[in-house]
């Protein structure tokens, strides 16, 4: 009973990393960048949501009506403003472009809000329960946690794969200069896929804040969860990607169980592995 | 008629005479400088040792780490673990640092070669963090909390404080100029001559039969050695380790990447100036606090979106000048044709 409820623990945290790795899944798989400042912008998301509960006197699930367009906006701005100059053949550019970004936002944060942790207060939320079965409980907010995060896939895939913008998006990932022929504005369709991945960064945030205390320095711990579940699942696979963000829960859930001080180490242990025997992932789709 | 390569220029002949004047110079620092001084001397030593083993790896190699720290921590704690488990003298210690390390990277490199280009970054990054979570379960190096060099250790460098920091000082020297001299006739050699194409262009060197990823492999385990060396002396002399300090992404990372940014990036002297330039500001600007590393993100953003080669890339272009002879120039060996007409610059 006990590894039952650990596994279940693993699999409802692993929702909220395939929601982290779902962002930056998405922008690499279109303009074949990976965000380094991914992590950063995750915990500026939870900020802002900290800032909106506490002047609206909101609750931080309504607090989402503000922060997914405000984040969409800033990654809609981040795109045409600074990235799309650094895309091109050199990858060093971009790389070292969100690097410097990732700092700039940490110590940006650290100035503002000092490095005190904070939370997010959801009320009755927090602790209410769901009792699954005899003996096996859930808290209500994880639950509701991976329903969001199960969601937040399922509706990626169909903007993907549905939708004129998914449209937009496949055909500049496949060949930018031909989708520039069709008519298709790449600066643009690259700045809507960070805005819709900043949204995706926006939800994933304000669920972290709920969940644990948070501080400036937190960015590049979950950028590194939210890279394993996305090499775990499989490149360009959004479902593998949540099945990525599941095994990395799992396997920090049973570390922690363990030994406390091996949670983080059992997922990057979990990753390495993988890497070492199936380094396509386990539901690859494309091919880079 | 007959041709040779030459690497030194006019410019390179005046920047070496430079340098041995002040590599002269800086080994007389205890007679001239304070407790101080040497201290800050040897810290920029340090980053200017880590800043050009960066540039190889990224600005040559094309392998752009985030990991590097994993090689600073590693030496640190490799420094520590002789020293305190088996009584080794830390001096010692530290070429042991560069040899084990050169050992751990070769499986480290088998793993992250897997990742290629931006995923390879964030790769490193975790070897970085698992190397840094498992050096907080070693308990008799002190765990989480790190753990202090024994004093009897300590004093059997040199019986005086004074006399220590001078041989710690000169080491620090020496390290930084056999790292840079390596550097140099590595680039010279047909390895550079590899690399130098490979960061021109990957395609056009495999055409031309350069093994790409032998020859990465190959800078990712020097460069590994050469770090851990340099971790192993920085933390020889701030006599303390514990995983955060080692292995922090802050102090070993992203500084170094500024540095060799700002400075200019798959260019032997760009680490240097970016160096210089980091520790001016740092030292006018240190009161800022949290904004100071702020800024400097925002200028290494603006550097790399305006001026890619950096401020030593600026200077190459306008005046050609080079401090190492590495430039290769093919020469005819007549009196009347000193520069050949078919002089094949090195610029990207």
């Amino acid at each position: 009973m006990v590894w039952i409820n650990v596994i279940l623990q693993g699999v409802l945290v692993g929702g909220l990393y395939a929601m982290f790795a779902a962002g930056l899944s998405l922008i690499f798989g279109v303009m074949r960048l990976v965000n380094i400042a991914h992590g950063d912008l995750i915990v500026l998301a939870a900020y802002l949501a900290l800032v909106v509960t506490e002047t609206l006197g909101i609750g931080p699930l309504a607090s989402l009506i503000l922060v997914v367009p405000l984040m969409a906006l800033i990654g809609y701005a981040l795109q045409r403003l600074v990235l799309n100059r650094t895309l091109g053949d050199d990858l060093l550019p971009p790389l070292l472009v969100t690097f410097g970004l990732s700092v700039i936002i940490q110590n940006g944060l650290l100035a503002v809000f000092t490095a005190d942790s904070q939370k997010l207060h959801a009320g009755n939320l927090e602790v209410a329960t769901v009792r699954l079965a005899e003996g096996v409980y859930v808290g209500a907010l994880p639950l509701l946690q991976f329903i969001v995060a199960v969601a937040v896939i399922a509706a990626l895939q169909f903007l993907f794969y549905r939708t004129p913008l998914g449209r937009a998006f496949r055909a500049t990932a496949d060949d930018p200069a031909v989708a520039q022929l069709m008519g298709l504005d790449n600066r643009h369709v690259f700045a809507l896929a960070m805005a819709v991945s900043l949204a995706v960064v926006a939800i994933a945030g304000v669920f972290l804040a709920i969940r644990a205390d948070f501080d400036p320095s937190q960015g590049p711990a979950r950028l590194i969860f939210g890279f394993e579940a996305v090499i775990i699942g499989g490149l360009g696979s959004l479902w593998g990607t949540l099945a990525g963000g599941l095994i990395l829960g799992v396997a920090q859930a049973i570390g922690a169980h363990l030994d406390p001080g091996w949670q983080v180490l059992a997922g990057h242990i979990a990753f390495l592995v993988i890497l070492a025997i199936r380094p396509e992932g386990l539901f690859p789709k494309v091919r880079t | 008629m007959s041709v040779r390569v030459a690497f030194a220029s006019r410019s390179s002949r005046v920047g070496m005479a430079l340098c041995a004047v002040g590599i002269v110079a800086l080994a007389a620092a205890p007679f001239w400088g304070g407790r101080d001084d040497l201290a800050l001397l040897s810290e920029v030593y340090a980053y200017v040792a880590l800043a050009s083993l960066w540039n190889l790896l990224a600005g040559y190699a094309g392998l752009v780490s985030v990991g590097q720290q994993a090689y600073v921590g590693l030496g640190a704690y490799i420094l520590f673990a002789f020293a305190i488990l088996a009584g080794i003298s830390p001096l010692w210690a530290i070429p042991l640092a560069g040899i084990i390390a050169a050992g751990v990277a070769i499986p480290v490199a088998m793993l992250v070669f897997r990742l290629r280009g931006h995923y390879f970054a964030i790769g490193t990054w975790i070897v970085a963090e698992v190397f840094r979570l498992l050096a907080a379960q070693i308990s008799v190096l002190g765990g989480g909390s790190g753990i202090s060099l024994p004093a009897g250790l300590i004093i059997a460098i040199a019986p005086s404080r004074q006399l220590r920091d001078f041989i710690e000082y000169w080491i620090a020297l020496a390290l930084v100029v056999v790292i840079l001299a390596l550097i140099l006739l590595l680039l010279r050699s047909r390895y550079g001559l590899a690399l130098k194409a490979i960061r021109d262009s990957e395609l056009a060197a495999t055409c031309n039969g350069v093994d790409v990823m032998r020859t990465k492999f190959l800078v990712y385990i020097v460069t590994a050695a050469g770090t851990a060396m340099v971790g192993a002396l920085i933390f020889l002399q701030r006599l303390r380790t514990s995983p955060d300090a080692a292995f922090s992404v802050n102090d070993w990372t992203a500084f170094v990447i500024f540095i060799a940014v700002i400075g200019g990036l798959g260019r032997i002297e760009g680490p240097i100036i970016g160096t210089v330039i980091f520790f001016v500001l740092r030292q006018t600007l240190a009161d800022l606090g949290t904004f100071y590393l702020l800024m400097l993100g925002v200028v290494a953003i603006l550097v790399m979106l305006t001026a890619p080669k950096g401020i030593w890339g600026l200077v190459v272009d306008r005046l050609g000048w080079q401090v190492f002879p590495l430039e290769r120039r093919v020469v005819l060996d007549e009196r009347s044709a000193a520069r050949a007409p078919m002089a094949a610059t090195d610029g990207r």
